[in-house]
Parts: C-alpha cells; sequence; structure tokens
C-alpha cells in the first residue's frame, strides 16, 4: 500500500450504485441504439410493437401511423411519431411506462407478445434525451368520451424514475381511443436493407390485420393496407413449466410465495404439475408438502428443484401460441410481395427447454421478386421482424441445411438457394430464445433448428411441385402451338403436291387442332384440380395479377368423357419417336468425312421411351369439393 | 415420264391424297412406316442375310412426338415429287437445302441439319417402297476403285487400270441403267476400310500383281460402294474379301456389307453379300504375324460394350467369330490397318496380303 496506492477505504469511496439507466446509457448498443442509422429503426420498431401488442391485446384491429420528420435547424435530428388506435394508456401510468426502464406488463408472465423485457420504449426514449436533450412527449386518450392527456416527460438517469416537465389536456384528432409518441432523437434516415421502411413492410407482411401508414422526412407517404379482417387469436397466458426455469427463478419464486404450502406453490406457479407429482418430488427432496415455500432453506430449495427437475412431468401446454396461420401468412405475402406463387406451412407446436414454441415458414417465388442473387430471407419472432445478424440466426442456418435442388432451384453448397425468392421464417413462443438484448437472432437449440428445417421442406416441397407443373404447362403450351406452324406446312406441300387448292384441309386441320388444344387445356386444368392435397397452402397468382383458384375448372369435370380423355393423353404423350416395339439399337457412325454414311442410322435414332402415362384419380374424386380455396382477399385492397 | 417416274410420282400423290382425306373428315392424318429398327428386322438363316420384317409404325400428326417428323415427310415427298417431274437427280444434301426453311410464325427451321434430313428420306423410302434412286435421290460420292476390270457409267466407258492414283470414284446409284460391265480380268475384289491402306496398295500395284479390284468405301461403305460390289459378286462371280481395322467397327463394317444393316434392312437383298470373307485384320494376327505390341492401341470402354453387342448377333454366332471376339476382348487391345507399316512401308502388299490369300486364312 505504499506509494499513495489507493486502500480499501480509499477505493470503497469511488464505490456507489449504478442505476439501471445509467447502466444502458453507457451500453446503448446492448438494446439496439449503437449509432444513429440503427436507433432509429430501433426507436420506431419499440414504438410500434407496443401499439400492435396493445391492440391486440385490446382486440382492437391496428391502425398505426408511423411519420418521421426532420428537425428544422439541426441536420441530425429526427422526430419520430407513432400514433396507434388502441386503448390508450391511463394517466397514472403514463410517465413510469415512457420514463423508466424496466417497467412494464410483460416481463413477468409467459404470455407470447411483441415486447418482452419492457426495455424498448422508454429506452428509445432515453436514447433520444441523451442524444437532443429534448423530452419525450406522449398524447393518450383510454376514453372515447373524455379528452386526451399530453405529457412531457425526462428520464432521471441516476434513479431510472421518470421526471415531469409539462401535463396538460390535449386534443386528439379522431373519434377512437389511442396513444401517441414523439420521440426526438439524433438519428440517420435512409431507405434499403434494414431501413424503417423495410421494417414496416416486413411488420405488414407477418401482420395482415394492421394496417400502416409511413410518412417519411420526405414527406412521401407509404400505405400498408390491411388484408385480413380478423385479429389473432388472444394468446393465452401460462405458467413456466417446471423444465424451462433456472434455479435462480425458481429459489426467487420460492421465497417470494404468497402461498401457503409447498403443495399449493408447486400446482400454482407452474404449468403441468399435478399434486400427485408435487407430492412425490417434496418426498425425493425430503420436504414436506405443508412446509411453507417462504421459509424453506436455499439448500433445500435446491434439493426441491432437482427433485422437480428429474420428476417426469406431462409436456407444457401449448394452446398459448397464437401462429400468424397459413391464411394470413399467404395473404400478408401476397399484399406486399407482388410474387407469382407462395406457399406457406405451419407446423404443429414443439418444445425447447420447457417452453412451446411454433415455426412457421412461407415461401413467396417469381414475379416482381428480384431474380439476381441469393433468395432473401426474412425472419419473424412473434410477428416482429429480425432485421439484423441474419447469419447468426437458428432459422437462417436451417434454410441453408435444405437442398433446394431438389425443389428445382440452384444453391451452392452451404449457402442460401438462388432466385426471386423470398423465405419468411417465424417464430411464435412464450420466450423467445435470442441470442443477445437487442432481439436480432434466435438462438440454435436442436429442436428449433429442426423444426425450422422441417418448415422450410413442407414450404419448398410445394415451390418443387409449383415449378415442375409450370415448367410442364410451359413446355406443353409451346409445344401444342406447334400443331398450327406445321399445318401450314403439312398444306403447302400437299398443294404443291396435288396442285388442289388446300384451303378446304387447311380450315378441317385447325379445327381439328382446335379442338385437341381445347381438350388438351382441360386435361391439364384438371389435372391441376385433381392433385389439392399436394397444393394445399398455396396461393397461385396469375398473369392478370389476380389469384387462380384451384378448381376452378370443376365446371368442366362433366364435359369430358373418358375417351376425350384418352385422346387429349394421346396428344400430349411425349412420345418423341414413332417406333413403338424398338430396343433401340443404333448402329456405329462413321463419317469422318462428315458425308453421309449409308446403312447406319444416326447415333440419335430410335430411342424408345416409353410414353409417360399420367396417372390420375378417378374422374369423379374432384367432386368432393375441398376447395380450400381460400376466400384471400379482405375487402379493402381486393 | 418413264413409267419408273410415274410410278414413284403415283405413289407420292397417293400418300399426299391420302392424308387430306383423313384431315377432312376431322380424323388424326396418319401414315404407316416400316419400322427400321433392331425388333423390326430378322436374320435370314437361309439366305444369311438381314431381313426387314412386318412391323410398322404409325406416324401421326396430331401427335406431340410425331408432329415434326410427319410435316416433314410431306416436305420431302414433296420435294421428291418435284424432282421426279423435272427428271432430275439431286444429293440428299442437296434435298436437305431444298426443304429447309424457317416455318412461318417462329423461329423454328424445319430441318436443322441434314442428319435430321436423312432418315427421313429412309423413312420415305420404305413408306412409300422406293428405293432412293426411285426418288431420284443420291448420296455424294464416297469411296474409290481401281482394278482389272472396265465398266461404263452414265455412257462413258471407264478402264479401272488406268486411274491414276486417285482411282475411279464410286457414285451412289449403280444400277444397270447407269452403270455397265464390260470385261474383267480380276479374280477377287478386295475392299479396304480405308483410303490411306488402299492408296498404299494401288502405289503398289497390288491388284495389277494379284489381279483383282481394290475398292474402299472411305469407313463404312455407302450404298453405291455396296451395291456395286454386291452386282460384282453376282454378275461376275467375284469373291470378295474384306480387310478392315482390328476393332469392333471393323467387324460391324464387315458384317453389314456381308448381312445388310439393320436400318437398311430393305435394301439388304440389293446389297448383301453373303459370300464375302474377313481377310483382316484378326485378332489373331498379332501373334501370327509378329505385329510389335507397341502399335496395338488399348481398348476403350466403348470397344469393350460394343464387341459385346456384336458378340451377342445371331449372324456372328459360328464358332471361329465366337473366338475372334473373345481373343479380342481378352488381349485387351485393338489394331489399326496402318499398323502394318511398323514392319516395313510395303509390308502389307509384300507379305502380309499374299500369305493371307495363299493360306486362305479368311474368316467366314
Amino acid at each position: 500500500m505504499a506509494n499513495g496506492a489507493p486502500d480499501a477505504a480509499s477505493m470503497a469511496k469511488k464505490q456507489q450504485e449504478i442505476s439501471v439507466a445509467d447502466f444502458f446509457a453507457k451500453n446503448r448498443h446492448m438494446l439496439g441504439f449503437d449509432n444513429a442509422r440503427k436507433a432509429l429503426l430501433t426507436a420506431v420498431k419499440e414504438a410500434v410493437d407496443n401499439s400492435l401488442d396493445a391492440c391486440e391485446e385490446a382486440r382492437i384491429l391496428p391502425d398505426i401511423r408511423v411519420e418521421i420528420r426532420k428537425v428544422e435547424g439541426a441536420d441530425d435530428q429526427y422526430t419520430l411519431v407513432v400514433r396507434d388506435n388502441g386503448p390508450g394508456i391511463v394517466k397514472a401510468q403514463i410517465p413510469r411506462v415512457f420514463g423508466k426502464l424496466l417497467y412494464g406488463s410483460k416481463f413477468h408472465r409467459l404470455r407470447m407478445s411483441r415486447g418482452q423485457q419492457g426495455i424498448g420504449i422508454s429506452a428509445a426514449g432515453m436514447y433520444g434525451q441523451i442524444t437532443t436533450a429534448k423530452p419525450v412527449q406522449i398524447t393518450s386518450r383510454p376514453h372515447k368520451s373524455k379528452p386526451a392527456h399530453y405529457y412531457e416527460l425526462r428520464m432521471d438517469l441516476k434513479t431510472n424514475e421518470p421526471v415531469i416537465l409539462n401535463e396538460q389536456e390535449a386534443d386528439w384528432t379522431s373519434s377512437v381511443t389511442g396513444t401517441q409518441v414523439a420521440i426526438t432523437m439524433k438519428a440517420t434516415y435512409f431507405r434499403g436493407r434494414q431501413s424503417v421502411d423495410e421494417y414496416l413492410e416486413q411488420t405488414a407482411i407477418a401482420n395482415p390485420h394492421a394496417r400502416f401508414v409511413f410518412v417519411a422526412p420526405d414527406g412521401v407517404e407509404r400505405v400498408f393496407p390491411r388484408a385480413a379482417q380478423e385479429l389473432p387469436p388472444e394468446p393465452l397466458e401460462i405458467q413456466p413449466h417446471p423444465h424451462g426455469i433456472e434455479l435462480g427463478i425458481f429459489t426467487r419464486l420460492l421465497q417470494d410465495s404468497p402461498y401457503k404450502s409447498l403443495g399449493v406453490f408447486m400446482t400454482s406457479a407452474f404449468s403441468r404439475v399435478t399434486s400427485q407429482i408435487a407430492a412425490k418430488v417434496c418426498k425425493e427432496a425430503g420436504l414436506a408438502l405443508s412446509s411453507i415455500p417462504a421459509e424453506v432453506h436455499p439448500t433445500e430449495g435446491e434439493k426441491l428443484f432437482q427433485a422437480l427437475q428429474k420428476a417426469e412431468i406431462p409436456p407444457p401446454r401449448t394452446d398459448c401460441l397464437a401462429p400468424i396461420g397459413v391464411e394470413h401468412l399467404l395473404k400478408g405475402m401476397h399484399k406486399e410481395l407482388g410474387a407469382e406463387f407462395y406457399s406457406a406451412t405451419t407446423r404443429k407446436p414443439a418444445i425447447y427447454r420447457g417452453n412451446p414454441f411454433q415455426i412457421e415458414v412461407g415461401i413467396a417465388y417469381g414475379g416482381k421478386l428480384d431474380s439476381d442473387g441469393t433468395a432473401r430471407v426474412i425472419r419473424f419472432a412473434n410477428r416482429v421482424p429480425l432485421q439484423y445478424q441474419l447469419s447468426a440466426c437458428a432459422s437462417t442456418k436451417s434454410v441453408m441445411d435444405v437442398g433446394w435442388k431438389s425443389y428445382g432451384l440452384s444453391q451452392s453448397r452451404g449457402s442460401l438457394p438462388a432466385g426471386p425468392l423470398v423465405i419468411m421464417v417465424h417464430m411464435a413462443s412464450v420466450w423467445v430464445p435470442f441470442t443477445n438484448q437487442a432481439k436480432e437472432a434466435i438462438a440454435d437449440y436442436d429442436e428449433i433448428r429442426k423444426e425450422f428445417k422441417l418448415a422450410v421442406q413442407e414450404a419448398g416441397r410445394k415451390l418443387g411441385t409449383y415449378l415442375k407443373k409450370k415448367q410442364a404447362a410451359a413446355n406443353q403450351a409451346k409445344r401444342r402451338n406447334v400443331f398450327n406452324a406445321y399445318i401450314e406446312e403439312v398444306v403447302r406441300a400437299y398443294q404443291a403436291i396435288t396442285t388442289k387448292d388446300g384451303q378446304e384441309l387447311r380450315e378441317a386441320l385447325l379445327a381439328t387442332s382446335r379442338k385437341k388444344t381445347e381438350l388438351a387445356e382441360k386435361l391439364e386444368a384438371m389435372k391441376h384440380k385433381a392433385a389439392p392435397e399436394e397444393m394445399e397452402g398455396t396461393l397461385i397468382i396469375g398473369e392478370d395479377g389476380n389469384p387462380i383458384v384451384p378448381g376452378a375448372a370443376a365446371a368442366l369435370e362433366e364435359e369430358m368423357s373418358q375417351s376425350q380423355v384418352d385422346a387429349a393423353e394421346k396428344m400430349l404423350e411425349d412420345s418423341s419417336t414413332d417406333s413403338v416395339n424398338d430396343d433401340s439399337e443404333a448402329e456405329p457412325v462413321e463419317r469422318a468425312d462428315g458425308g453421309v454414311t449409308d446403312g447406319v442410322l444416326p447415333g440419335d435414332a430410335p430411342i424408345v421411351l416409353s410414353a409417360p402415362k399420367i396417372s390420375w384419380p378417378s374422374m369423379t374424386a374432384g367432386k368432393k369439393t375441398d376447395n380450400a380455396t381460400l376466400s384471400l382477399f379482405g375487402e379493402e385492397d381486393a | 415420264m418413264s413409267a419408273k417416274r410415274n410410278m414413284t410420282d403415283a405413289k407420292i400423290l397417293q400418300m399426299a391424297e391420302s392424308v387430306a382425306r383423313q384431315g377432312l373428315l376431322g380424323e388424326d392424318p396418319l401414315f404407316h412406316v416400316p419400322s427400321r429398327t433392331l425388333a423390326n428386322v430378322n436374320f435370314n438363316v437361309d439366305k444369311r442375310i438381314i431381313e426387314m420384317g412386318e412391323g410398322k409404325t404409325a406416324r401421326e400428326f396430331f401427335n406431340l412426338g410425331q408432329s415434326k417428323k410427319f410435316m416433314q415427310t410431306m416436305l420431302v415427298a414433296e420435294a421428291c415429287k418435284r424432282l421426279v417431274a423435272a427428271g432430275k437427280t439431286n444429293s440428299i444434301r442437296d434435298l436437305y437445302y431444298m426443304t429447309k426453311h424457317t416455318i412461318a410464325g417462329t423461329r423454328e427451321n424445319t430441318f436443322d441439319d441434314q442428319n435430321e434430313s436423312d432418315p427421313i428420306i429412309e423413312d420415305l423410302e420404305v413408306t412409300l417402297d422406293s428405293l432412293r434412286e426411285e426418288l431420284h435421290l443420291f448420296a455424294s460420292n464416297k469411296g474409290a476403285m481401281v482394278g482389272e476390270i472396265t465398266l461404263v457409267d452414265g455412257g462413258d466407258t471407264i478402264d479401272a487400270r488406268r486411274m491414276g492414283t486417285g482411282g475411279w470414284s464410286v457414285p451412289s446409284i449403280v444400277e444397270p441403267d447407269v452403270v455397265q460391265f464390260l470385261d474383267c480380268d480380276a479374280k477377287f475384289i478386295l475392299l479396304v476400310e480405308k483410303d490411306a491402306m488402299w492408296r498404299r496398295l494401288n502405289e503398289d500395284k497390288f491388284w495389277k500383281l494379284h489381279h483383282c479390284i481394290l475398292i474402299h468405301g472411305g469407313g463404312q461403305p455407302p450404298r453405291g460402294v455396296r451395291r456395286l460390289m454386291h452386282r460384282m459378286v453376282n454378275e461376275l462371280k467375284l469373291p470378295l474379301y474384306v480387310f478392315v481395322d482390328n476393332d469392333p467397327w471393323g467387324y460391324y463394317i464387315y458384317s453389314v456389307v456381308k448381312q445388310g444393316s439393320i436400318s437398311l434392312a430393305y435394301e439388304s437383298r440389293r446389297m448383301a453379300i453373303p459370300s464375302a470373307r474377313f481377310i483382316g485384320l484378326s485378332s489373331a494376327d498379332v501373334e501370327k504375324y509378329q505385329i510389335p505390341d507397341e502399335v496395338t492401341i488399348r481398348l476403350e470402354d466403348t470397344d469393350i460394350n460394343r464387341a459385346k453387342e456384336i458378340m451377342a448377333y445371331p449372324w456372328f454366332q459360328s464358332k471361329p467369330w465366337q473366338k475372334e471376339i473373345q481373343r479380342m476382348l481378352s488381349s485387351k487391345v485393338k489394331l489399326e490397318l496402318e499398323a502394318l507399316s511398323a514392319k516395313g512401308i510395303t509390308y502389307a502388299s509384300d507379305e502380309f496380303l499374299p500369305r493371307k490369300l495363299k493360306e486362305k486364312d479368311f474368316l467366314d
């Protein structure tokens, strides 16, 4: 301790409590406020996520307006205004919701929701305050019949407590309830990847029941219309599953327990624990069922925890999840992406670490999508877009794990498939495991990765089927045209040989061709219909921009007799040779001088393909109008 | 117009009318093409030639796999009709250009290359039962001949003893109305696979020394060469010896000359020469004539497969032939005619062939 070096006492003088707000002010990157670009996006995201959660909880179809305005006289300052038609916030809660970190309703319960920690919106306000010294402005109207209230708030970084700078009654322009938050912050606005525009576009895809309006700093307004009139089902709140909980949390639950006995504690605080299980676990841990939870010694608590982990407990209930669903996935992608084909899959719920989760995948292909380069993967967790750390995400790895070549796409080893393709992946869970606090990538649990892969494969297979059909249809259409072109040649040859007029023959052949082509088209239409199950969960957009409804050809069905079917099939048979009973013996060709070699078949001469017979279910099978013909279009943008 | 021309003309007309009749009735126009495939040929054990069977396949216009061929057949028929009417003959290459054009309203050509039109001509031959010359078509000349014979070709007298280094170019059509034989001092005909060996033998005046006719077909002999040999063998009663590379393709040249080919089985009666003998190169010759190992070539997989196919043909079932091919397969090497030059420039003329002929070392 010589030379005036600090001793414990002098060091102790410097030791002081660090406030949560202070900590995060210094570690703002942990919350997604690393730089001016990302800060704006994070702020929009936190505000919009809150609005969506609030609307849904109040069973209101969300209508959200996002506006970004440049602050006059300050080059790098923007004001973000997000306004919703949600239930509003009661006056007394406003300062704490917006002016205090880690204050919220979502952290302490297991319920599928967008925000989880309650850091988000107040952190955005804090970021604004640090960078511009401007307060957060909140207007909210929780009652239709009463006026709105307006607050200007500042956060005390030392105490993590809100400071009210101004509060008053305010006008609210619409007739409904709602909340508006305005934050002025140092920011950079841009378009493109990882932008606010992209975030809203993706949010609109995953939330087709919501309507968004976005006003950019240049005044350009963009509307993301609503495509579904039904709110997602309300997710249920569940108790944690014993196998999904860690010792520290368990100990705290035990100590804070208001329950009178361990038996009641275990059956009430956790899901799936019956009184039989509770009794068994207590016996295993050497504790009495009637012990008072708050009085259990931590070492005994640990024994109890271990016994609980070993006990056989049914998996957690999964009805607490509210996936987007195939229909809404298709609607959401269709309204924003402008592709020609969509497929979607919702997997059955599964469990990781005691937490139920459910994976969904949507694929959009072709149309206006960019055909250069590899597929675009858009990722969502509880309907929230994840725009950063693409390659760190379990979902991206799963997409790369899938062999896309078998679905007719090209793919370099260990990378994303190439082509005009958007792959949408969604994880719904009461607790999404992120790799970091900024919620940008889903952690790589085996169970999660496996579910992602299976879902991608399911949706991919449908794309593969579509691409195959499309190719086959294109080939057939092309070849069908050849008849008409060849008719002219045949008629001309006929005229030259016979010196007769061939007009009558031309007309007769054209008429036959037309008849045959119609038959073939009907046949195609029926084939499309004949296998609805393999194309379930898909949406195909015709050239006119409208969906092609599977089963539209149903009316044709009775008109086609079996003999007509046979005739059309025969025409479509791809017997590229006219030899029927040949075992394809090509004789050797020697044509060193490029001349004609008599007595020798050309190398490509008769190779006989047995004509591919298309087998199909009985003609009446189509009658079961299982047209999963989703009524895919909401009224607004039909 | 000669009776022959009239008949061809009528057959083409009949075919076109039949197509129109079906078309006007709203039926699928079709015609029946005898199959030129292995499945539709028989090996006639008595005559020892390959004959075409009765099998026919329908060529239909309203069938995506056949529509183009149908159209092409009509175009070829029309072009032949024009030739017949004008009393002119054209090469099959000319015919390809006569019928090639872009189909109106498409980017597609009626024919993309001659490999497409040649088989259509053969189809038309069998469909109309008219030979190529009856359709006024010929192939470009391929093959040359020298030797102890004088003949008339298109009215001009050709002395095959005075044809210089290049020989008389064998025309594609050698029917009696074009080619007549005047006098012949030859004792046999030697068919050489390739031009190079043929030149060697011609330069050495092999044909003069051994009183023969020396002919080559530039690989697989064209119909003109085969037909000419057939006529000389039958009309002049000459034996024919076939001198080819020792590889499966050489065996097959011999086989086509002797029995006929699968795709032109309908021509066997005018072309197959069952009495032809195989003079070499045999897989036994390496040892017998002590040809150095260095000039042998390793068999490729395609050679091995082809050899096995040939071994299975009904007309290669004799013991000596099975032994011959088996020996090639087990030695794993093949041999070109030119390899004989390794034993000396004129070895083939001076020693190899004379000894073969003297010892009657032939395969049948």
